[in-house]
């Protein structure tokens, strides 16, 4: 009995201390499967909100899943608890986040890479065929065979998306060139295979490639490695990759889930929260191709100038590059 | 050391009670080493798996998973076979309750496609076990190796399928479309709305779970098949001079356990997903393992495991909830120190306790 009395004690103190701190900003983040230090995509929300931390001093929570059913009740618990706002990392999440954001009309919810259409979620998507188009130009120019690869991990429409705007970006620079074109696999372990990336990265050497962009999480390292191994270039993905074979990775396409989690943040500590869409591309710095000493001897002024021409003009909307979601289909 | 040199309670309550125990030291160890008050995370562990009904039905969410799968395990080991396939013949069965209720919840209510998806379950997950329950059977191929092959394959299979047959255009997630109220077990909060179950996933198949419990003990201890089966397992050779086929029990053991491990998927796909989705089984079935042996393969003792596990489920996600420094992996070394100190070392402390109980009897092999 006394330890009944004592839960409940502790109970009602913590009714009380979230109904006395909710106008506070107590963010929070739930992760995918994948994990916070997946090297990738989780790892670059988690990033994002370390950066929040510190800069502005504010604790933030943050949640691994473990299986599927656990998605709504961690969503379910931040809500309880008071957090706001709540970023979920990754499409998977979309059905739980539909479901609780309309339990807690009055939490702020954000999803990254899926559309929630409610009017307390913000659905941040990314224009990642824009950075593709990017790297694809660099693949292009810094290939001699005038034939490149790709690798992608899943296939699903969001790899093709990278694909085409990469393809498109080849093509922009050297309309003859030949472009090969691989998936993983159709599961979630397309992600983590890089023994499998490695030898797709490899019979695309085989058949004359120099440079290979990968868009394929863990199954990535794989990719990159054998580029190093070979003597040829890979281009890497999400995070900053350049480091990881210094002098083997022509660069990477930024997908700055970092900045989307911190503005997420930043927009409910400053009250200038919007729900809605959130689409981030070159414009707006949400995809960016990476360039530091790892790289720059690889990158001469030539490419870079054109590439800076290009990111103008897609900017300014001179060159659409093509998204492949708006269709189902790649025209290149 | 057979059971019969223990008084009963020793046997089925105070080993059990001792191995949890020393697991929950070790585990309380651990949590230490890693800076944190183990008698803290004792407190959440069980704050969010008994602490509120809506915990308590979350951790009843997860005890009827392995209920299932413990069964499955318990009613093969009863014939000494080791089913460990639990994992791909719940994922296959998942695809008879999909079938189910894609095929009818547009027209009939949920009560109508639910025989159905039963049915359906327990055969696919049958068929599942059917082959490397004959190959045993027939061709001596061991049932560990094969049925632990067959969950890979099971896994390709399903992914093939969610890819190729049953996705919904243009998603990237490998599921199907999700069930009307006509594919839809009711949750326990829907009927009885009164008892607080909130939003926890516990539906109407934790009773068909019990059932189930209730079917294999019949089966096992009242039925002329269940002496079977437990005469074989107890001595194979005898069962055979004795007139049992074991070409017979060995393939109807796999069937009927693949197919209790296959209705695990009416809990998760019917009950609470409303969706066929990949990977959907996420451990539950090696759990299963843990379950059976802890629960000394009988029906109650299944339960009772169940719900520890269902405890530790629920509770370590609570747990690593509130206190952050315990991450995922750390709940899952607590549960893997569970299944040693339940399972592995089962016998860690008999040899002491019989010296303690039994000073009359010679302590002989």
């Amino acid at each position: 009995m006394k330890k009944f009395l004592a839960i409940t004690t502790a109970l009602a103190g913590l009714a009380f201390s979230v109904a006395g701190a909710s106008a506070e900003t107590k963010p929070a983040v739930l992760y995918d499967l994948g994990g916070r230090f997946d090297k990738s995509f989780n790892e670059a929300a988690y990033t994002g909100a370390e950066r929040f931390k510190e800069d502005y001093g504010i604790e933030y929570r943050d949640f691994e899943i473990q299986n599927d059913s656990q998605r709504e009740q961690a969503l379910r618990n931040f809500a309880k608890r008071g957090m706001n706002p709540i970023v979920a990392i990754g499409f998977s999440q979309a059905n739980a986040v539909e479901k609780v954001a309309q339990e807690f009309p009055d939490t702020q919810f954000a999803i990254v890479d899926m559309v929630v259409d409610l009017p307390n979620v913000r659905s941040i998507l990314f224009k990642e065929h824009e950075g593709s188009y990017i790297v694809g130009m660099l693949a292009a120019m810094a290939s001699e065979t005038g034939k490149v690869g790709f690798v992608g991990g899943m296939d699903i429409p969001l790899i093709s998306k990278f694909s085409c705007g990469y393809k498109q970006g080849v093509k922009a620079v050297n309309a003859d060139a030949e472009i090969f074109e691989n998936m993983t696999g159709t599961t979630g372990a397309a992600w983590n295979d890089p023994v499998k990336g490695g030898e797709l990265a490899k019979s695309q050497f085989d058949r004359g490639a120099d440079v290979v962009y990968h868009a394929a999480g863990g199954t990535g390292i794989g990719v990159l490695q054998a580029a190093a191994d070979a003597g040829k270039l890979g281009i890497g993905v999400d995070s900053n990759q350049n480091a990881l074979h210094p002098g083997s990775v022509l660069s990477s396409m930024l997908k700055r889930v970092d900045i989307a989690v911190y503005q997420a943040f930043e927009d409910a500590e400053n009250d200038s929260w919007s729900s809605g869409f959130d689409v981030l591309g070159l414009k707006e710095g949400g995809v960016d191709w990476a360039l530091d000493e790892n790289n720059a001897e690889l990158v001469n002024d030539e490419m870079k100038a054109a590439v800076e021409e290009a990111t103008q003009k897609i900017i300014s909307g001179e060159i659409m590059v093509h998204d492949y979601m708006s269709d189902q289909s790649c025209p290149f | 050391m057979t059971a019969g040199q223990l008084p009963r309670w020793v046997d089925l309550g105070l080993i059990p009670f001792l191995n949890l125990a020393a697991a929950f030291l070790v585990s309380g160890l651990v949590v230490l080493l890693i800076g944190e008050n183990p008698l803290n995370a004792v407190y959440y562990l069980l704050l969010g798996s008994v602490g509120s009904v809506e915990g308590f039905g979350y951790t009843l969410f997860y005890a009827t998973n392995f209920i299932f799968t413990g069964l499955a395990v318990a009613v093969a080991f009863h014939a000494g076979l080791f089913n460990i396939g639990g994992e791909g013949q719940a994922y296959i069965g998942g695809l008879g309750v999909a079938f189910a209720c894609l095929a009818l919840d547009q027209y009939v209510p949920w009560y109508v496609t639910l025989p159905f998806a039963v049915v359906g379950s327990a055969i696919m997950g049958a068929a599942w076990a059917l082959i490397p329950g004959w190959l045993q059977a027939a061709r001596g191929s061991h049932v560990v190796i094969t049925t632990i092959m067959f969950n890979f394959i099971a896994a390709a299979l399903m992914g093939y399928l969610l890819n190729s047959v049953m996705k919904k255009p243009g998603s990237m997630q490998l599921e199907t479309r999700t069930f009307e109220d006509g594919g839809r077990l009711p949750f326990l909060n829907d009927i009885f709305p009164s008892a607080g179950f909130g939003f926890a996933p516990v539906n109407l198949s934790l009773f068909i779970a019990l059932i189930a419990c209730g079917l294999v003990w019949l089966l096992i201890w009242r039925t002329k098949l269940g002496f079977e089966i437990r005469s074989f397992g107890a001595n194979a050779t005898a069962a055979v001079y004795a007139g049992i086929s074991p070409v017979r029990i060995t393939v109807i053991t796999m069937l009927i356990s693949g197919g209790l491990a296959g209705m695990m998927a009416i809990n998760e796909i019917m009950g609470s997903q409303h969706r066929l989705l990949t990977d959907f089984v996420t451990g539950y079935g090696f759990v299963g393992i843990a379950v059976a042996l802890m629960g000394r393969a009988h029906p109650v003792g299944i339960i009772l495991a169940a719900i520890l596990f269902g405890m530790l489920y629920q509770g370590g996600a609570e747990l690593s909830f509130e206190m952050p420094s315990i991450t995922r992996d750390m709940i899952i070394v607590i549960q893997g120190l569970v299944i040693l100190f339940a399972g592995a070392l089962e016998y860690m402390f008999r040899p002491a306790l019989i010296r303690m109980f039994a000073p009359s009897r010679p302590v002989s092999a």
